[in-house]
């Protein structure tokens, strides 16, 4: 069966409730060293860029340790979140219902999801979120290379790393924005945590927001015993 | 027929010595109340003219600032090095510039190093408090305990002087032996230059010292020579006179205008604090909403749902 967007190790168990995994292992471990990266960079690169806040190198060892960890988290967070892309993409693919239920963005901040068309394993806001991540953790990597003095300053000009550092800045507080966003959307949206730490969610919170990606699940799961009865006889 | 001459006494002139934290008026990203006194802007004066490219200011840098330089490249040019390093705080620029109306061949010998803006920009880019200061004398000073070796202070510098070590990767740049003179001596290099071609003492008699240099270059038919104290940077502690200073850019390319660039300008400032508003909107938008609205919850009857869905296959 051709998949809407149903990704790999994603499962619906029949139960009280019914639970459905959404995040495998590799998935959740591959998560949360890119959002470990993602948080030590931003209080990193938050020091070096407000003076307000460059207390915060203490817990990096140091101004000097600071400036030298912050760009080697930037590469780990680069591969880590290259895995994830890897891993969702397609499950991102902007779809038709994608645009309406964007247009009816105020119903989603109301509670009033009756009004919104049913979704896959990703709404909208989800994939401005994860396109969004990826566009300025490119645009992030790439300034980030040029401003790396230690290693990459004979590559580039003075006007070059000035134009550079002026997009990094702008991007990480493009980024921080996002991550308040895909943050605040887990803390306000009850029973998405668990999707994250261990991997699955109730039936009920597939219905109430990805009800698509449910439907899809429960008939592949149908078609898959088809097939097996078929097999067996 | 015998030929004796001695140089006159160089205008070296003693400052008011002993300055210290008390005398800041600028320190990197952190503020500095407002000093007690104010002391006597202090300049250095190179005069180009008078430059004869030995190197004795290179060598008399080395030696006080106790720094070795590595052996070097013959790159086929007289300046050695080549470039500014974190070890060597000046350097002699060698340009030879074919004057279109005399059709001379001029050698133009700029000593390049640390202007000590009035308006410096490396200190408004530098990202640690104290890391970088300036002194109401005028004096741009790094202090290497506090610099975190992040090369922003020469995004910020118009010139292109500071220079990050290998070795400890810290950012260095001449201090206009901020040490020396803070007990009442001059800079090294203009202690030794053995032409007076760098001298130093106060703004004003520096200037004076200028004009005067500049009516003997003018009555010798540099018509356009000139002093080199831009406006754009708030002026500089270390001016140059200029046999051509209407064309500052052929002194291996001498900035005409230099001022902080306007990127950086942007980055310190307009991005600040739209970055915080921005970051605090989203914030403080999460925060409202879960106050009006509460949390989303999953209702018993989507989980009723869910299993009339699932639960009986």
């Amino acid at each position: 069966m051709a998949a809407y967007d149903v990704e790999q190790g994603d499962a619906v168990h029949p139960g009280d409730p019914v639970v459905v995994d959404r995040y495998t292992a590799g998935a959740r471990v591959n998560h949360w060293i890119t959002a470990t990266c993602l948080v030590l960079l931003a209080l990193s690169g938050l020091a070096l860029f407000y003076p307000s806040f460059f207390f915060l190198t203490v817990l990096f060892g140091g101004g000097d340790w600071t400036r030298t960890i912050h760009p080697w988290i930037g590469v780990v967070l680069f591969f880590s979140f290259s895995g994830l892309f890897v891993r969702f993409w397609k499950a991102n693919l902007w779809r038709a219902e994608d645009g309406t239920w964007l247009a009816r963005l105020r119903y989603v901040l109301t509670n009033e999801e009756d009004k919104l068309p049913e979704v896959g394993k990703y709404n909208a806001g989800q994939k401005v979120v994860f396109w969004g991540m990826s566009l300025l953790i490119i645009v992030l990597i790439c300034t980030g290379i040029v401003i790396w003095d230690q290693y990459f300053y004979p590559l580039t000009s003075i006007e070059q790393k000035r134009w550079a550092i002026l997009v990094h800045s702008l991007a990480a507080v493009s980024i921080i924005c996002v991550w308040i966003v895909h943050v605040y959307a887990a803390i306000w949206l009850r029973g998405t945590f668990s999707a994250m730490t261990r991997g699955h969610v109730t039936g009920g919170w597939a219905w109430k927001h990805h009800r698509k990606w449910l439907k899809e699940l429960v008939a592949g799961k149908s078609a898959d015993h088809t097939a097996e009865r078929k097999s067996v006889n | 027929m015998a030929f004796e001459f001695e140089l006159p006494p160089a205008p070296n002139q003693e400052v008011q010595p002993e300055f210290g934290q008390q005398d800041l008026v600028r320190r990197s990203a952190s503020s500095v109340p407002t000093p007690a006194r104010k002391l006597t802007e202090v300049a250095k004066l190179i005069d180009v003219s008078k430059c004869i490219g030995c190197k004795a200011c290179q060598v008399a840098c080395l030696e006080w600032n106790d720094r070795t330089e590595r052996i070097g490249f013959n790159y086929g040019v007289y300046d050695d090095p080549v470039d500014l390093t974190a070890e060597s705080f000046t350097v002699m620029r060698f340009t030879e510039w074919v004057n279109p109306e005399t059709r001379n061949l001029e050698w133009l010998i700029r000593k390049d190093g640390c202007m000590h803006c009035e308006d410096p920009g490396c200190l408004k880019a530098c990202p640690s408090p104290g890391a970088i200061v300036q002194y109401s004398n005028g004096i741009v000073d790094f202090d290497h305990e506090k610099c975190i070796g992040c090369g922003y202070c020469i995004k910020g510098c118009p010139f292109d002087i500071p220079r990050l070590s290998e070795v400890d990767h810290k950012a260095y740049k001449c201090t206009l032996c901020s040490d020396r003179i803070a007990v009442g001596q001059g800079p090294a290099c203009a202690r030794t230059c053995p032409t007076h071609a760098i001298v130093f003492g106060t703004k004003e008699e520096m200037k004076q010292h200028a004009a005067e240099r500049i009516k003997d270059l003018q009555s010798r038919g540099y018509k356009n020579a000139g002093l080199y104290d831009p406006p754009g940077v708030g002026g500089t502690h270390v001016m140059y006179v200029l046999q051509h200073a209407d064309k500052p850019e052929i002194y291996a390319e001498l900035p005409k205008n230099p001022k902080i660039s306007p990127i950086i300008t942007i980055w310190k400032g307009l991005t600040k604090y739209a970055g915080m508003a921005a970051m605090g909107t989203f914030a403080a938008v999460g925060v409202l909403h879960y106050l009006v609205s509460g949390p989303n919850e999953v209702q018993p009857k989507d989980e009723e749902n869910a299993k009339r869905l699932a639960g009986d296959r």
